[in-house]
């Protein structure tokens, strides 16, 4: 059972096939891989996987984990970290299970603060360590550098030491070429029992804008002024010709009053109407809003999604103690099936049997894409909260100042009192005091 | 490791600022995208075109046309929701070329941090505080001034506060540092602190209104400098100018404050250096921002960088000088009700209270009449000369931006001969009482204008309460007419504009003669206007509209027959 992995967003791979083509895997198992992608703005992203199922408790201080150390992973632009657990079939008839432990963690190293401007890496630039020694409990421990595009031809980008095996897949629409680097092979931690893998620009990548993706959003708020906004999110299609749908979820808490008659979606300047549209209307201070449409983006178009909203006076008591600081919005969730590159190749018809031209072609090839857009903050109005005291203070003062007087000054009366003869427990305190000899009351 | 603390950077720096010496006539964009690519952050183009009421003489440009370029430092592991943007005007004659190369130097030294929390926008802006009204509309995607923009590409989130630089020489002895903003507003009273405090730390010499702090408080020299500075804070927020990008900044309710580098003839001077210090220093205070800022004032009179004068202990005047007009209305109403049958009530104190009409001796008729003509004539203060000024180039050799202030001045003093035409429209019901009612109306016209404006800018408020308040309580038609009407005159709005010129000027040490002053007088009515159309300035419309219209009744009172 092959394992179907996840796939990463916004750039960062994933990779590594399992199980495919072996026997069934033994019990206890350890597999760690380490991908290094560089990215075309120069940073470079470095993904750690360490997969294991097991029976009983692993340890391991060798192999890769060899690199992670903390100093250098937190000056990092970008860090992710998951643990996923599941359970899996031990064999093909499924009788008993065993657990498998995933737990990635996706760094994206900054060229200009780790790598003071300069392009090249190398895992001690990176991590401050290199490599020594595979890890002894690891059925597999490798490292795959992405070098697609940058293999025979241009020799833009240049790998030291030179990989041995290349892989090769399609991954996230496009098809990837690696260089593999087996630890637990002998000839790649040589006799110098280290492996520093370098990456080394021939000539320097051009200052030009990075390649933007076919599918990225942007969302903000727009107007300003503590009354009213416009929520507005850009759904950008950058394909030469293929247009696809996109789901489109957006949470928005209730103290934004979303105006549903003014959503407008517009692509190219003309009004785009989604094919499905399901909004729940939010509940003070019980739900929020929610709105879900399914979009038609045009092909290499920017479509906007605005609605406008009103922002409420929440009750003194749901201030959060820094109310200036703002309120948060949920980013919006895209989800779309995104055509791939590798179908965006045009067809060599001579070169392909007859018959393909009775079959149109269709890309039919997509992977699927969740994006997030970006969270923001937007400030509701905000009293003034050392009003209650004041008021308090100043009305205490007033009636006790103000209106005690003149209360007193109608009301008071003053009668003489004469003095009374006493009680029984006068007399009995007269008693005492004779008996004292203390001069009585 | 400090800023430029290592040689190459210090030698990039120089080479940068010997590259921008050359004039710049327009931005070179691509180059600044370039570098600031290369710097490592996210780099965005908006082009902004606009064409003007009429043609701007001080900055030479009508049809104003240009690109602004901003680049983004994305602060790492955060989530773009805040940022803090430096800005640097660049126009065609100010150059403002070395302050380019310091917002480079301080992107590229801010790029290699991990400490930032917030995003950082450096924009560069083209025809100076037009290109940043237009960066500001798109970025918040209103439409407030009619400017045509493209829409931006690149956002980070909120904005919480901005630094606008100007700098004209690579050396400086002292740093102005300018708080007032569009219509007079201005931004907390906690940033001018934040730059102040470093500033001092520094060693930093910062000055305001270009004025030195006053050391000694005790003798009478300390207060006097301090009430010079005072004043003319006073005078710059009157005039509801922004005077920098960063009034353009307080409309969108981000604190911002400009900082002008000065080269004067001393002894000590401070490089680049210093100033990028400062800067770094502000930012990193920024940066450390929970909330935006709320805590201080912000309403607030500075006789001096670390002194302040709060709006509770400046409120009163303003109010007692508008409570004159309160009791000289009670006083009208009690005498017009002396021989009336109704009965008098007793009125409140001060101000706003809506007008009641004595309806025995005196017609409404007799009142609607001048309240309408002088209304009229406001209006047309407002709306002919633009709308005029292609009739006027054609038929006079004038420009059309002296055709608008011609026609400006000309209708302002055809107001003045407006009673004797006046007069001859209404018919004399009662005349001798007319005026009673005419003035009560007018004095509590000008208590509302007044109030009002005072409560959004205090400046101003105050300074036309102090010039017309006077004058419109004394007027009437017994007694010395000419002197009255000299009175009137000098107390007007126009003369008021006039007269502050030229304190402002006397106040900077630089004393006008009448000639210049007469000129400088037409250049700021051109201005006016201008900034009106442009910004959104509210200073043209509520002379026109509210106050001349006020001060014309009070004319038709003093030459009431």
């Amino acid at each position: 059972m092959a394992a179907a992995l996840p796939l990463a967003v916004l750039g960062l791979l994933l990779l590594g096939p399992g199980g495919r083509g072996h026997a069934e895997p033994p019990r206890d198992t350890l597999r760690e891989e380490l991908v290094i992608t560089p990215l075309p703005s120069g940073d470079v992203a470095a993904t750690f996987q360490f997969r294991t199922r097991w029976d009983s408790d692993l340890q391991r201080e060798e192999g890769l984990s060899v690199l992670l150390k903390a100093d250098r992973l937190f000056h990092t632009s970008y860090h992710s970290q998951a643990v996923h657990i599941r359970p899996v079939c031990r064999n093909a008839r499924c009788t008993s299970i065993s657990w498998e432990l995933r737990q990635t963690l996706s760094v994206v190293y900054d060229a200009f603060v780790t790598g003071q401007g300069k392009k090249d890496w190398s895992l001690f630039r990176m991590f401050s360590r290199t490599l020594t020694e595979p890890c002894p409990l690891a059925s597999e421990s490798r490292v795959y550098v992405d070098i697609t595009g940058h293999n025979q031809d241009n020799e833009t980008l240049e790998v030291n030491p030179p990989p041995t095996t290349t892989y090769q897949d399609v991954t996230l629409g496009t098809r990837k070429t690696y260089a593999v680097y087996d630890l637990l092979d002998a000839a790649v931690i040589n006799n110098s029992r280290n492996l520093n893998l370098q990456l080394k620009w021939r000539s320097p990548p051009e200052h030009e804008a990075p390649p933007a993706p076919f599918l990225h959003a942007q969302r903000y708020v727009s107007g300003y002024g503590l009354q009213s906004g416009e929520l507005n999110t850009l759904l950008y299609n950058t394909h030469p010709y293929r247009a696809f749908p996109v789901l489109l979820l957006d949470t928005v808490p209730w103290y934004l009053r979303l105006y549903v008659h003014t959503l407008t979606i517009t692509s190219k300047g003309k009004e785009n109407k989604p094919s499905y549209v399901h909004y729940q209307p939010a509940q003070d201070r019980l739900q929020p809003h929610l709105l879900e449409m399914l979009i038609q983006l045009p092909a290499n178009s920017a479509t906007k999604v605005s609605i406008q909203f009103e922002r409420a006076l929440l009750k003194w008591t749901e201030y959060t103690p820094d109310p200036n600081h703002g309120f948060y919005v949920s980013p919006s969730v895209l989800s779309a099936l995104v055509p791939s590159m590798v179908a965006a190749k045009p067809v060599d018809w001579e070169e392909s049997p007859l018959f393909r031209s009775l079959y149109p072609v269709s890309d039919s090839s997509s992977y699927f894409v969740r994006l997030y857009t970006e969270p923001l903050l937007v400030n509701l109005p905000t009293p003034d909260f050392s009003m209650p005291y004041n008021v308090i203070c100043l009305t205490c003062t007033v009636v006790a100042v103000c209106y005690g007087s003149f209360y007193n000054l109608l009301t008071r009366t003053f009668h003489i009192e004469e003095p009374s003869t006493g009680g029984l427990a006068k007399r009995l305190a007269n008693l005492i005091r004779r008996a004292r000899g203390v001069p009585p009351l | 490791m400090g800023l430029l603390s290592d040689p190459v950077r210090r030698r990039a720096l120089a080479r940068l600022v010997l590259r921008l010496n050359a004039p710049l006539w327009a931005l070179p964009v691509a180059w600044l995208e370039r570098t600031m690519r290369s710097v490592g952050l996210e780099v965005y183009t908006q082009s902004f075109s606009r064409r003007l009421p009429f043609p701007d003489e001080t900055h030479e440009r009508y049809m104003v046309s240009g690109t602004n370029v901003y680049g983004i430092l994305r602060a790492p592991r955060a989530a773009s929701t805040e940022s803090l943007v430096l800005t640097v005007p660049c126009g065609p004659d100010s150059t403002n070329s070395q302050a380019v190369g310091l917002l480079l130097a301080l992107a590229a030294h801010f790029r290699g941090q991990i400490y930032w929390a917030k995003d950082i926008i450096f924009l560069v802006t083209e025809q100076d505080l037009l290109g940043t009204e237009a960066w500001l509309e798109a970025y918040h995607d209103v439409n407030v001034t009619g400017m045509q923009s493209s829409p931006l590409q690149g956002r980070a989130g909120a904005i919480q506060a901005a630094v606008a630089l100007e700098l004209s020489s690579d050396v400086v002895t002292s740093l102005d540092v300018a708080v007032e903003g569009l219509n007079g507003q201005l931004p907390n009273l906690d940033l001018l602190n934040l730059f102040q405090t470093f500033c001092q730390k520094g060693g930093l010499l910062c000055t305001l209104q270009g004025k030195l702090q006053p050391q000694d408080w005790t003798s009478v020299d300390g207060p006097l400098q301090g009430l010079q500075t005072l004043l003319l804070m006073v005078l710059q927020q009157a005039s509801g100018r922004p005077h920098g990008p960063h009034g353009l900044f307080l409309r969108y309710r981000v604190e911002a404050l400009t900082i002008r580098g000065i080269n004067s003839f001393r002894q000590y001077k401070y490089d680049l250096v210093a100033v990028g210090k400062a800067l770094e220093g502000a930012f990193r205070k920024l940066n450390h921002l929970l909330e935006r800022l709320h805590q201080s004032y912000f309403f607030y009179l500075l006789p001096a960088l670390a002194r302040f004068v709060s709006i509770g202990l400046y409120m009163p005047a303003a109010g007692f000088l508008l409570l004159v007009l309160g009791l000289k209305a009670l006083e009208l109403w009690m005498q017009l009700h002396e021989a009336g049958v109704g009965p008098e009530e007793p009125r409140g104190a001060s101000g706003p209270s809506p007008p009641v009409l004595p309806a025995q001796s005196v017609g409404l008729a007799s009142l609607v009449a001048p309240l309408l003509i002088s209304q009229a004539m406001g209006l047309a203060l407002y709306i002919l000369p633009v709308l005029g000024q292609h009739v006027a180039t054609q038929h006079f050799p004038v420009a059309e931006a002296e055709a608008v202030v011609l026609t400006l001045l000309a209708i302002y003093a055809a107001g003045l001969a407006l009673p004797h035409s006046t007069q001859r429209v209404v018919s004399a019901q009662a005349p001798d009482r007319g005026w009673m009612a005419l003035k009560l109306v007018a004095l509590i016209y000008l208590a509302l204008q007044l109030a009002c404006i005072t409560l959004t800018n205090f400046s101003l408020g105050f300074l036309l309460a102090a010039t017309m308040v006077p004058a419109a309580a004394l007027t009437t038609p017994c007694g010395p007419r000419p002197l009255y009407a000299a009175l009137l005159v000098l107390t007007s709005p126009a003369a008021t504009l006039l007269g502050s010129l030229f304190l402002w000027r006397e106040l900077q040490e630089a004393p006008l003669s009448l000639a210049e002053g007469w000129q400088l007088f037409l250049a700021a009515l051109a201005q006016g206007v201008l900034e009106h159309h442009t910004y959104g300035a509210l200073l043209f419309p509520l002379l026109a509209l509210g106050l001349y219209p006020c001060w014309l009744l009070f004319w038709n009172v003093l030459f009431w027959k």
